[in-house]
């Protein structure tokens, strides 16, 4: 039954509704992959079968998503179940409610499950700052999977889900799906209500999915999408059906290519894997036009100070009163605070928390956190001028290959800069996804290389088109197993 | 923008959080780093650019002001540190 885990959601619901197997066989299936596999990948922070399997005697499959099981990234609410965002300041805590996705899930009848590793709070790009436990790279597993959202991704390359959902503030989707070869949607900002999903930094957040084929993305988002009165941010907007442009050529398309993101300093394989993507785009008929976002190399600064600044406002709600950790016999108040976040929260979220309550403290306002914003404006300006003239962009993911585990840990700004392709579609507030695009081969492991394919704002349904028509295109296989 | 010269001990008692020495020592000369790496954006000109807070076209969504019912109490406490009388227990406030 272990060949069940192969499935797209499509197949698997296909599967469903002929009768060939049931949703509970399917649970059982990715049970025993999750047993044979998660002791050496690490995805899985918490998983629940019983309750699950229990969802999926009754599951409704002809609903949706009737019966399909989804991974959550633990920092997500799900009533009853932990939700610690991989940090020892909310070790206990339990979910009181489910965030809005998950309702919309269930709604459709999908399954929630299980908790996904991630780095600390969403704070990283390698799950190495997670407070629990390593995920590893199921390509190679002495390598990171890439971050925040690492479980996520690492768990549907492994066939330890279907699909997943994660979150995206600064590449926290892409960079960790090109890095374990599976897909990851970044949706627009708005899209996606984020009621329910702990804040890391509430202007960038988004929620979006993980899966095995652009078309399971697409459904995924067709369910979690849509205006909620408890995120003042989500949209409200005509229903729309992302599949609709799924199944097409290129013909037609104009994709631009932003010069500024094939510099120096990028992997020279990746960079040819991802040329070699191009020239495929322009057989399937794209029309290749040479872009420029003139402001790309002032988005990691940027994002490092609008990012941290929200952080340092959103992360002072753990102060050990309502929930989360507090200190053990605090002397008064102000011990109580301090010590309670000096032992609750590890040191990326420290670094970033401090960094943020720098760029926003008095007399440094202006001159970081103001200018910062007015900035990210000149970065928005060049996405809308570059898509007067191009349908999408197409660049790398990730300047680099999966790094080895350890390797970056000590040199949070080199880190950073691991972000460099993914944090200006945050920043302008559009749409991104990360598609497979081949292999390099290094030490004898093949190592997955994403392209990505960047959309103007609420512009979903083209992008995923767009990133399907490649995907059928047989370049490569979206859908290659990891050894 | 004026040169970094950021007091890590100063801003992590307004971010109440307590540092080790340790800590402070690491944390000073990375985000030292950091703060050297951002200052690459006052080389740009950006005297007549209005900033950009977030990228949603929506402001000031109001709702109807009605009360609605809040989490279960039991819920809500169950995540509470110290709770006792169906209260959440806190450190003294006032001498």
């Amino acid at each position: 039954m272990s060949a069940l885990t192969e499935l797209t959601i499509s197949d698997l619901q296909a599967g469903f509704r002929s009768g060939a197997f049931s949703p509970v066989e399917a649970l059982q299936s990715l049970e025993q992959k999750i047993a044979s596999v998660d002791g050496e990948v690490g995805a899985y922070l918490a998983r629940d079968f019983t309750t699950a399997l229990a969802a999926a005697e009754k599951a409704d499959v002809s609903l949706p998503l009737g019966g399909v099981p989804i991974g959550i990234k633990d920092v997500i609410n799900v009533v009853g179940e932990q939700c610690t965002c991989a940090s020892k300041m909310l070790e206990g805590y339990k979910a009181p409610y489910d965030a809005t996705v998950i309702s919309r899930l269930r709604a459709a009848g999908a399954i929630p499950f299980g908790r996904l590793n991630m780095d600390e709070f969403a704070m990283g790009s390698s799950t190495e700052n997670s407070a629990y436990q390593i995920t590893r790279n199921p390509w190679d597993t002495s390598r990171i999977p890439g971050g925040s959202s690492g479980g996520s991704a690492a768990a549907v390359a492994a066939r330890e889900a279907f699909a997943t959902l994660g979150s995206d503030t600064g590449g926290s989707i892409r960079q960790p799906a090109a890095l374990c070869g599976v897909v990851g949607l970044k949706p627009s900002y708005g899209r996606v209500s984020r009621f329910g999903l702990v804040a890391f930094a509430s202007s960038l957040d988004q929620i979006g999915p993980f899966a095995r084929s652009t078309r399971d993305c697409a459904a995924l988002l067709n369910v979690i999408s849509g205006k909620d009165p408890r995120d003042s941010t989500s949209l409200d907007l005509p229903a729309e059906d992302f599949t609709s442009q799924l199944g097409r050529n290129l013909r037609g398309v104009r994709l631009g290519i932003p010069k500024e993101y094939f510099v120096d300093g990028m992997d020279p394989r990746v960079r040819a894997k991802i040329e070699e993507a191009i020239q495929t785009c322009a057989s399937l008929g794209a029309e290749l036009v040479e872009v420029s976002l003139p402001h790309t190399s002032y988005a990691v600064g940027v994002y490092y100070i609008i990012a941290t600044a929200e952080a340092s406002a959103n992360l002072a709600r753990f102060d050990g009163v309502r929930y989360g950790y507090r200190a053990k016999q605090p002397s008064d108040l102000l011990d109580h605070y301090c010590r309670s976040r000096e032992e609750g929260f590890g040191s990326e979220v420290k670094r970033r928390i401090l960094l943020g309550t720098y760029v926003l403290s008095s007399g440094y306002y202006d001159a970081y956190y103001l200018r910062a914003q007015k900035v990210r404006t000149l970065i928005r300006r060049d996405f809308h001028d570059a898509f007067e003239k191009v349908d999408a962009l197409i660049c790398p993911t990730s300047p680099d290959l999966a790094f080895k585990i350890g390797e970056r840990v000590n040199d949070p700004l080199r880190m950073y800069l691991a972000d460099i392709f993914t944090i200006a579609a945050n920043l302008a507030g559009i749409c991104g996804i990360s598609i497979p695009c081949g292999f390099v081969q290094e030490g004898g492991k093949n190592l997955p290389v994403g392209l990505q394919f960047l959309g103007k704002s609420l512009d979903e349904t083209r992008l995923l088109g767009i990133a399907d028509a490649y995907e059928q295109s047989g370049a490569t296989s979206v859908l290659a197993t990891c050894p | 923008m004026s040169k970094p010269n950021l007091d890590v001990r100063d801003v992590a008692r307004l971010a109440r959080i307590q540092l080790s020495d340790e800590e402070v020592t690491l944390f000073q000369s990375q985000l030292g780093h950091i703060l050297e790496y951002v200052e690459q954006l006052s080389t740009l000109d950006v005297s007549n650019v209005e900033p950009t807070a977030h990228a949603a076209p929506v402001f000031n969504v109001f709702r109807a002001d009605e009360t609605h019912p809040g989490l279960p109490r039991e819920r809500v406490l169950a995540n509470a540190p110290h709770s006792a009388n169906n209260l959440i227990v806190v450190t003294k406030v006032i001498e």
